[in-house]
């Protein structure tokens, strides 16, 4: 049986916000009499990931999703609850956790700005307790699989983003960390990157059984690499559970475009009961339940003249910023 | 070893720090420069004959002077900067989940940096004896060897108190104008200005017991040659060393609970 590698009880964590009207006025007031209140941005979520699993963390901006990321891998401390992540208190920043878990924020890096890669990579394998030998041989694995051999020497100012992304993949997996808390890693990237990086992190996840905790306003990324999600609205969690089920819920049904050979069959179609969406001259466009889409297409093709037929998924971006704006969707 | 893992570390950061500092070696040139102020006050001092209040040569005075130019040369610290820009950008979040304090990371550019100074320095003393021939003398290796020492010390205090100060970022966020008021204090009681020994008898008695006339005060006149306790200063530093660090080990503790990762 897999273990579960973390577990979130109860977890809440609040933030004290000052707040400053606006005017020459409020400016005053606010340098003599500062105004603070406490916001509760993560509010008693529970949840647990199994080791080996990537789960795709889903919300609106503000949602809470980085905070929990944060949470979970002991940068910031938690108001309330208990986080345990690979037998760990996050927080405690144990020296044997921090070997086993590593961070990566889309906008932030850690390279050193002003040296080549290589300089860092070797910097974080003695921070990590590497020898030279061992580092030189991950570099090597790491470097091939992310396909950036030459970018290493080169001064990470003169990077492309794409490859300075990759080179802060690498540096944060040097130690090979069981554990990786990936905060939209493919930000600002164009669509080869994206979808390069994405085969690295299934590649890793299949070679090492790392568990990828993954936030990402890319629906793409989240497609390709979770088979679950955590959606998290207002700073609670509205929906646990698989990807697929969740589209089927808030998608039940599919578009589908018939071209008929005459508008007379299309007409016929149009008066045998399916639920039409538009109907332009020869083309009519029909809503089918996803549960009865082979049976209706077979009672199609047999009953009318038919001359072409397309199906169209719903956009996974509009199906998902559902998500993101409603709070009462049960499965 | 622990302490021989955190030697390695340390000094892969600091072969790493010393090649990016490198990269600056134009901008180091002319802090170094900037750090002439004893010299101005070297200035004042001879020209006004103020040295002659406190019985201290001509010859001695500049020699003072120089060592308290090589002093703040390789004791300078800007931590407090660098650790506030890293905190509210964000920056810090990596380094603080890595098994290694981030203050290591300053630490290590701090010394660094003091490295790639060096030469400079030295081009400037030269100079210094170019135009004060008289001033020139040479340190026997014991003295050398503690001015060393002390120096290393007085930058350990300094960036132990620039730490703490720079820890306040977890509260204020703008914890460099605290530093700003403790810049005052450093500047008129550490001895960059003037000797301490140029204070009335009731300031100086007060000034001992703070860290300032450790910082200059007591490396320059150590290696100028002029008259100071040397065990009573070494051992002022030490424990003021061993008072300063566990006040910040406090107040990183506590502070990183306050962290908010700001930023990112």
């Amino acid at each position: 049986m897999v273990q579960n590698i973390i577990d979130v009880r109860n977890l809440s964590k609040s933030f004290d916000i000052s707040s400053k009207e606006p005017g020459l006025k409020g400016t005053i007031k606010h340098f003599f009499r500062r105004q603070t209140k406490s916001l509760k941005v993560i509010k008693d979520i529970s949840f647990e990931i199994k080791e080996g699993e990537i789960v795709g963390f889903l919300g609106a901006n503000g949602a809470g999703k980085t905070t929990i990321l944060k949470m979970l891998c002991g940068l910031i401390y938690p108001s309330e609850g208990s986080i345990l992540v690979s037998g760990y208190l996050p927080f405690r920043r144990k020296e044997n956790f921090l070997k086993n878990i590593t961070l990566i924020m889309g906008q932030k890096q850690q390279l050193i700005w002003d040296l080549p890669p290589i300089e860092s990579f070797y910097l974080n394998a003695s921070i990590y307790d590497l020898d030279k030998f061992e580092a030189k041989k991950r570099i090597k694995k790491l470097s091939e699989m992310l396909e950036i051999d030459e970018e290493l020497f080169i001064p990470v100012r003169k990077l492309s983003l794409g490859q300075r992304m990759k080179s802060e993949l690498l540096a944060a997996l040097i130690h090979e960390p069981n554990i990786l808390f990936l905060d939209e890693p493919t930000l600002g990237l164009d669509i080869n990157a994206q979808r390069n990086l994405r085969k690295f992190l299934q590649k890793y996840n299949k070679e090492t059984n790392a568990t990828i905790c993954l936030t990402s306003h890319y629906m793409k990324d989240i497609t390709s690499l979770c088979k679950r999600v955590i959606c998290v609205h207002e700073g609670a969690i509205s929906y646990d559970g698989k990807l697929n089920l969740l589209l089927k819920k808030l998608s039940p049904v599919k578009e589908i475009l018939i071209v008929c050979r005459t508008e007379e069959d299309a007409i016929k179609l149009e008066n045998s009961g399916f639920t039409v969406k538009n109907k332009i001259n020869n083309e009519i466009t029909i809503k089918i339940e996803n549960n009865s889409i082979t049976s209706s297409l077979k009672t199609i093709l047999n009953n009318f003249d038919i001359e072409d037929l397309f199906i169209n998924e719903p956009p996974i971006d509009e199906v998902i910023g559902k998500v993101l704006i409603k709070n009462n969707y049960d499965i | 070893m622990i302490s021989n893992l955190i030697n390695r570390k340390i000094f892969t950061l600091l072969k790493v720090q010393y090649s990016n500092m490198l990269e600056y070696r134009v901008e180091i040139a002319l802090w170094a420069i900037s750090g002439i102020i004893p010299f101005f006050m070297l200035n004042i001092w001879t020209n006004n004959n103020l040295n002659e209040s406190i019985n201290i040569s001509d010859v001695m005075l500049s020699r003072y002077f120089l060592c308290a130019f090589f002093v703040r040369q390789f004791s300078v610290v800007w931590v407090v900067f660098s650790f506030e820009e890293d905190s509210l950008m964000g920056k810090v979040s990596p380094y603080l989940i890595q098994p290694l304090n981030p203050f290591f990371r300053y630490f290590a550019q701090h010394l660094a940096e003091q490295i790639t100074r060096f030469p400079f320095a030295l081009i400037i003393a030269f100079f210094f004896f170019i135009f004060n021939p008289e001033s020139i003398w040479i340190p026997n290796l014991g003295i050398l060897l503690l001015s060393i020492v002390s120096t290393f010390l007085s930058f350990l205090i300094q960036f132990l108190i620039q730490s703490i100060v720079a820890c306040l970022c977890f509260w204020t966020e703008k914890a460099s104008s605290i530093e700003r008021l403790l810049f005052i204090p450093t500047l008129f009681l550490s001895g960059l200005l003037a000797p301490v020994v140029s204070f009335p008898a009731y300031v100086k008695s007060w000034i001992y017991l703070t860290p300032f006339p450790y910082l200059i005060d007591f490396p320059a006149n150590l290696l100028s040659g002029n008259e100071t306790n040397i065990r009573g200063g070494l051992i002022m530093q030490i424990l003021w060393i061993f008072l300063l660090f566990p006040l910040f080990k406090k107040i990183w503790f506590e502070g990183t609970k306050k962290y908010t990762a700001m930023g990112s």
